[in-house]
């Protein structure tokens, strides 16, 4: 009895220390890349509502980062906003104000720009999330998913999205889908394709914005 | 690939197959007649054997463990009634002993009652009307020989002074009457209060007499239980499967207050430890913090009934001194007003958290904020501040049914148990029985298939009888 009770409180610890050593692994981490290339810059408030739902959504612990793809988006300066929130559910939603006032001021003076860099995005998106250390991440794309790389840009080479969930959302028709669909069809394809080679875990496709925002997260 | 003809001697044949297989078979089968016989026999007899050893094992068990669940349903009981007896006699003696106070002042306030009745009666025994004095005057003026005016005028002095007289006794007369009434009325309360001692002796005895009937069916059930009386024994049964439904139905419903105590102060708890900090996949640090502070208020509780003595279910709390007892009665009952007050604040945090978090769902929807009227919006904040603070004491009350839970659960198990044994007991003892039975009808099932050799069998048999036969009545004549 008196050795039984030292060797079950080890034993009890033990357990309790590997089994709280983990708790990221139950956090989740959201990448999300705001196109802001052409037309498709006018669509930044729909983001910001996107943008919103996450924050209600996601807990504490968990990290959210919104960036915009630009010309060349391989890089921390395209990082709008980034927060992981506290443990304190009551600081966590001080900090979710604070990154809704950042998004509200830039979705008032966002610039269009010229190309469309969605590969470089994905890689500073995967870059970010690994860092995380999350056991869900997810990087959700806001975008027409039509890449445009201007002259000396390099992108054609593999990636690695491993253990990350890729959401495309808002997904919208251009000119030319109307008139022959299977363009819009085989750029969806076309990146599932690559994306799913990469290692990604899934691939959303979601334009629904008012009905189906719930498909955006991993339910726990 | 297997051709299905293949066992056929002649495949061509199939029935001449099916037929020269069918014999061979059936002489194999009478040429192992006897083993199998035997080997039949053997697996029944062993199968009965086993069951009927298992069953009657069985069911000594079962009764030895009948026996022990009564001596520890009878010791429980025991100790139970002595209890209750002990404490029955502690009634009957705290009231008569403050009777037997009470009786000297009580038989004093009689007795000057009585006196004082004695009393009255006495002065109300009515007194006759004084003789009249005139008798005698009168007397003398019939004596008197002549008449005249003196007679006369001494006759109308008689008449005048007999009136005056008259008018005095009458109203002397009445003044007494008026008096015994007085006194008749004034001996009202004190027969009120007479008749009142005696209600409030009847009412004692009373008492007495339904306390001596509750000594005395404690006292039945005592004697029956010292006899191990099976009557007794089956009644104290049953009153434990009772016991057992009651207490369960209480802890349901104490669980269902811990249930909504958790959720009251789960989500305050992850501000203090963290919201994503996870035990297990699903099982969140807060939510067991949480769960450890209602298990805390439940054990404060516990020892707060334990040191009242009002469970038992720790002989070490049962058997402290006093003073010790007092002591933790005191520490368990600051712990538990401590615990009580943490839960309060933290209804009121969560209530704070709520508030924030449906403050910043407006913000991100960007709807206008509510108008709140301020003493009606407060209720809610109140009301989870209040069952925060009450529903720990509440929670404490769990360790009466609890011990109850504890002390029938095992007569029950055990009763159980018994039933489920002697159940085992008999469907294998059954078995047995059907097994050997079983041996003859494996044994005739057999010899109907291989009923061609044993008729040819049979029929040798009975040539050589009637040859043997045969010969024997031939030297019999010879000789």
């Amino acid at each position: 009895m008196k050795r039984s009770l030292p060797v079950s409180l080890m034993v009890f610890g033990a357990l309790f220390v590997s089994a709280c050593g983990d708790s990221r692994m139950h956090s989740q981490a959201v990448y999300m890349l705001v196109d802001t290339s052409g037309s498709y810059a006018k669509q930044v408030n729909k983001a910001a509502r996107v943008v919103n739902y996450l924050l209600a959504t996601l807990n504490p612990g968990d990290s959210l980062a919104v960036a915009k793809v630009e010309t060349r988006s391989f890089t921390e300066k395209d990082i709008v906003a980034k927060v992981t929130f506290d443990k304190r559910p009551s600081q966590s939603i001080e900090q979710k104000r604070a990154f809704k006032v950042k998004i509200d001021s830039f979705a008032k003076d966002v610039h269009g720009s010229a190309y469309t860099d969605i590969t470089g995005a994905l890689i500073q998106g995967a870059e970010y999330l690994n860092e995380t250390r999350a056991g869900n991440k997810t990087i959700v794309i806001f975008s027409d998913m039509q890449e445009e790389l201007n002259k000396g840009t390099v992108r054609d080479f593999p990636i690695d999205l491993k253990g990350i969930r890729i959401v495309a959302l808002n997904v919208s028709k251009l000119g030319t889908d109307n008139a022959d669909p299977r363009l819009y069809l085989d750029r969806l394809a076309r990146w599932e394709a690559r994306v799913r080679k990469a290692g990604a875990t899934d691939w959303v496709v979601v334009n629904d914005l008012e009905n189906n925002m719930d498909s955006i997260l991993n339910s726990r | 690939m297997i051709d299905r003809h293949s066992w056929l001697f002649w495949p061509d044949n199939a029935a001449l197959s099916v037929l020269a297989l069918a014999i061979l078979a059936m002489l194999f089968l009478y040429a192992a007649r006897k083993p199998m016989h035997g080997v039949i026999h053997s697996v029944c007899n062993l199968v009965t054997q086993s069951t009927r050893f298992i069953s009657k094992w069985l069911f000594l068990s079962a009764e030895n463990l009948r026996l022990r669940n009564q001596s520890v349903l009878l010791a429980h009981s025991q100790e139970s009634a002595a209890a209750m007896i002990d404490r029955e006699f502690e009634r009957v003696g705290n009231i008569l002993r403050k009777d037997m106070q009470e009786f000297p002042a009580l038989q004093r306030k009689l007795m000057e009652e009585v006196t004082r009745i004695e009393e009255d009666y006495r002065r109300c025994g009515e007194v006759p009307p004084p003789p009249p004095e005139w008798v005698g005057a009168l007397e003398s003026v019939s004596q008197l020989k002549s008449g005249g005016d003196i007679p006369r005028k001494l006759l109308e002095d008689i008449n005048k002074s007999i009136q005056k007289i008259h008018d005095k006794t009458v109203a002397e007369y009445r003044r007494s009457y008026e008096e015994r009434h007085k006194i008749l009325k004034g001996m009202q309360p004190v027969w009120r209060s007479v008749d009142k001692l005696m209600v409030e002796m009847d009412k004692k005895m009373l008492t007495l007499h339904s306390n001596a009937k509750q000594i005395d069916d404690d006292m039945t059930k005592f004697a029956g239980m010292r006899a191990k009386d099976s009557k007794t024994e089956h009644a104290l049964t049953v009153s434990a499967f009772v016991q057992l439904a009651i207490s369960s139905l209480v802890m349901v419903i104490a669980m269902g207050g811990a249930f909504i105590n958790y959720k009251l102060i789960a989500l305050p708890m992850s501000e203090m430890v963290g919201a994503s900090d996870y035990i297990t996949n699903s099982l969140r640090t807060s939510d067991v913090a949480a769960l450890v502070i209602i298990l805390m208020e439940a054990s404060m509780g516990l020892f707060l009934l334990e040191s009242l003595r009002i469970t038992q279910l720790f002989p070490k709390i049962a058997s402290m001194d006093d003073r010790m007892r007092r002591r933790l009665m005191l520490a368990s009952l600051i712990f538990l007003v401590i615990l009580a007050g943490i839960e309060s604040s933290l209804a009121l945090m969560r209530d704070m958290l709520v508030a924030d978090k449906s403050s910043l769902m407006r913000d991100l929807a960007s709807a206008a904020p509510p108008v709140t009227d301020n003493w009606m919006s407060n209720i809610p904040m109140a009301g989870q501040m209040i069952m925060g603070f009450v529903l720990p004491f509440a929670l404490a009350f769990v360790a009466i049914p609890l011990e109850s839970v504890v002390h029938s659960l095992r007569t029950v198990i055990g009763v159980v148990l018994v039933q489920t044994m002697r159940g085992a007991g008999f469907v294998l003892r059954f078995t047995g029985v059907v097994f050997r039975r079983f041996a003859r009808v494996l044994e005739s099932a057999y010899d109907i298939l291989i009923v061609i050799p044993l008729m040819v069998e049979r029929w040798v048999l009975a040539l050589r009888d009637s040859s043997t036969a045969k010969g024997q009545s031939k030297l019999g004549s010879a000789s």
